[in-house]
């Protein structure tokens, strides 16, 4: 089964990837195959586990303490550009156009 | 376009249609309202030229910063002013190898707040990740509930006045869908000149509590009482102080019309709505533009749209291409969140770790309505005038400590607080707590009236003369201007004789008539 052209495009907009050419569309379409093989297993009356702790209560409650923060500098050490300590983007969703 | 409960708008919709060309019914008579309301409350405006008349349908999305020392899921500052970028943690700024670690204050203040909402607490609940992308959304997603939030089913009681008139009160209530933990975004602030957006992660992470209000409601008045009232029991618990102004409070109201008996139409969401008063104008712009959209043959899109405070209106808002797709999947670095009760409790734990709701129940301070009824079974006073006292920060407060110092009834103090205090603030646009007249004062200056030393009138112009702040006393500023009333009839003989000497003429011609 094929993917479509509008599957791809919207794909690719909300992953911010880009397929680029044939063989990224077809390794995307043997990813999907191989993932398929899921549907194999029956799952009808299984709970989805979303952890594998299970019912073993384990969510640790920090206390409201501020312990972290005002490490501006290190963190604006990476930044390709910034503007009196903020951080710099495109405008607006302007990084979601393609290159 | 004053939004006088669901009848006025209505009104001016209808009126401009009927102003068109074309036969159409004639303006409704004065003072008696086009609009009936139906059984279940909403309003039921007439169309024009005599079309099905139209069901406005409001319901409510309440982002409400959570009042915290420090995030969501990690110990960095919530401070509302702070230079760009200081109270951002690496977990924050989504750099790699960082985990999120769940605040355990944003768990009793959301656990409160269901409660106070009437909501069933569920005892387990889950996080999930939202993903989109923006500039002020580092990791490309948020951590939000989407399948099981932490509180669901409650509802929420609100009061109206009808016509406009507070002593015509009616009591609406909305359903609340849910209450779910997520975390807030960072701030972008966009400079078209340089096609840049400057970003500050400083609000990235905070906690939220999203409130989801059904859509039980039909205009702006509603609305705008409804996120009152909740504001009040926010404010009241302390899991959120909820100032509009600062962006701790923030509504999308979502909007559409129908006709009775039709489906629900499609629906706009509203944002950028930033006061009470905002909500109302906004909510009933959206539903007039709505109908007279359809009406004129039109469709409504399922857009968002923003509202322009400055124009009064909505526009659409620009970046909205399609419906979003948001991917969500459980986040796999936070297991589900259990919370216990009495019965429940696990026995060896650490406590820090066990949050119990029926502990957190039992602590719950009265919610706002629970005051009002007490104010007026413990002092007599009408339930509007508990409202009033409620709706402003500390005048509760203020109106006992003069009631606890003057012998004055409860029933003639709350006149002076809610007519003369109550106007000297507004009119000088002062908080309680910056009132120059205390309530020691007030209360000073009534017992001087309960006392019948000085005339009412009299009091009014002390209390004016108070007002200036000058630091007299009640007592001098009467002695000052004379204002005492005189009990001494001997002294009242003579001032009468002195006069009546004065003016022997008009007597000499008053008394034979």
């Amino acid at each position: 089964q094929k993917v479509s052209v509008e599957v791809l495009d919207h794909l690719e907009h909300l992953a911010l990837v880009d397929f680029r050419d044939s063989e990224g569309v077809e390794r995307l379409q043997k990813a999907i195959q191989f993932a398929d093989q899921l549907h194999e297993v029956n799952t009808d009356g299984v709970e989805p586990m979303d952890s594998v702790l299970e019912d073993r209560w384990c969510l640790y409650l920090r206390e409201d303490d501020v312990t972290e923060g005002n490490c501006t500098k290190d963190l604006l050490e990476n930044a390709r550009e910034k503007v009196e300590e903020y951080f710099v983007a495109p405008p607006g969703t302007d990084f979601l156009t393609k290159v | 376009m004053a939004a006088r409960g669901c009848g006025g708008v209505w009104r001016q919709a209808w009126q401009r249609g009927a102003g068109g060309p074309g036969p159409g019914p004639g303006p409704s008579p004065r003072g008696q309202r086009a609009v009936a309301c139906n059984a279940k409350g909403g309003a039921v405006p007439a169309g024009k030229r005599g079309l099905a008349p139209w069901i406005p349908v409001v319901g409510l999305e309440i982002h409400a910063q959570i009042s915290s020392n420090s995030k969501l899921f990690s110990g960095s500052q919530v401070q509302f002013a702070a230079p760009p970028n200081s109270l951002v943690s690496f977990f924050d700024a989504s750099l790699p190898g960082t985990l999120p670690v769940l605040n355990r204050r944003c768990v009793e203040a959301a656990v409160m707040t269901g409660l106070a909402l009437n909501c069933s607490i569920n005892k387990k609940s889950l996080f999930d990740r939202k993903h989109y992308f923006y500039a002020d959304l580092p990791a490309g997603y948020q951590i939000t509930q989407q399948r099981v939030p932490i509180a669901v089913n409650g509802s929420l009681s609100y009061s109206l006045c009808i016509d406009n008139k507070m002593s015509q009160m009616v009591t609406k209530t909305v359903r609340i869908k849910q209450i779910q933990l997520e975390q807030d975004s960072g701030k972008s602030l966009h400079d078209d000149a340089r096609s840049q957006t400057l970003v500050d992660l400083n609000r990235a992470g905070v906690g939220l509590m999203e409130v989801v209000m059904e859509p039980d409601m039909c205009c702006g008045e509603e609305a705008a009482a409804a996120v009152r009232e909740l504001q009040l029991i926010l404010q009241t618990l302390g899991s959120s102080q909820a100032v509009m102004a600062e962006g701790q409070l923030r509504v999308d109201a979502n909007v559409s019309v129908h006709h009775p008996g039709e489906p629900y139409g499609v629906r706009t969401e509203v944002k950028n709505i930033n006061s009470i008063r905002f909500l109302a104008k906004a909510v009933d712009y959206e539903i007039q533009r709505q109908i007279e959209e359809l009406e004129n043959g039109g469709t409504i899109l399922n857009e968002t749209r923003a509202f322009d405070s400055k124009l009064g209106c909505t526009v659409p808002m620009r970046d909205k291409e399609g419906k979003q797709d948001y991917r969500f999947m459980p986040e796999p670095n936070l297991p589900p969140l259990i919370l216990y009760d009495a019965k429940s409790l696990p026995a060896n734990m650490n406590h820090q770790q066990v949050i119990n709701i029926d502990w957190i129940q039992e602590r719950l301070p009265d919610l706002p309505s629970v005051k009002r009824e007490k104010l007026v079974e413990q002092y007599g006073i009408l339930p509007e005038h508990s409202f009033t006292l409620l709706n402003e920060d500390g005048l509760a407060e203020f109106f006992e400590s003069v009631v606890k110092q003057t012998q004055m009834k409860p029933k003639k103090v709350i006149g002076w607080i809610l007519n003369d205090l109550l106007s000297y603030l507004k009119e000088h646009s002062l908080t309680v707590k910056e009132s120059p007249v205390s309530s020691f004062l007030l209360a000073d200056l009534l017992n001087l009236l309960e006392k019948k030393e000085i005339s009412s009138t009299a009091a009014k112009q002390v209390l004016a003369e108070l007002w200036k702040g000058e630091g007299k006393t009640p007592l001098e500023i009467v002695k000052e201007q004379k204002l005492g009333l005189l009990q001494d009839q001997k002294e009242l003989e003579q001032i009468c004789q002195a006069v009546i000497d004065g003016q022997e003429n008009e007597v000499i011609m008053m008394v034979p008539g």
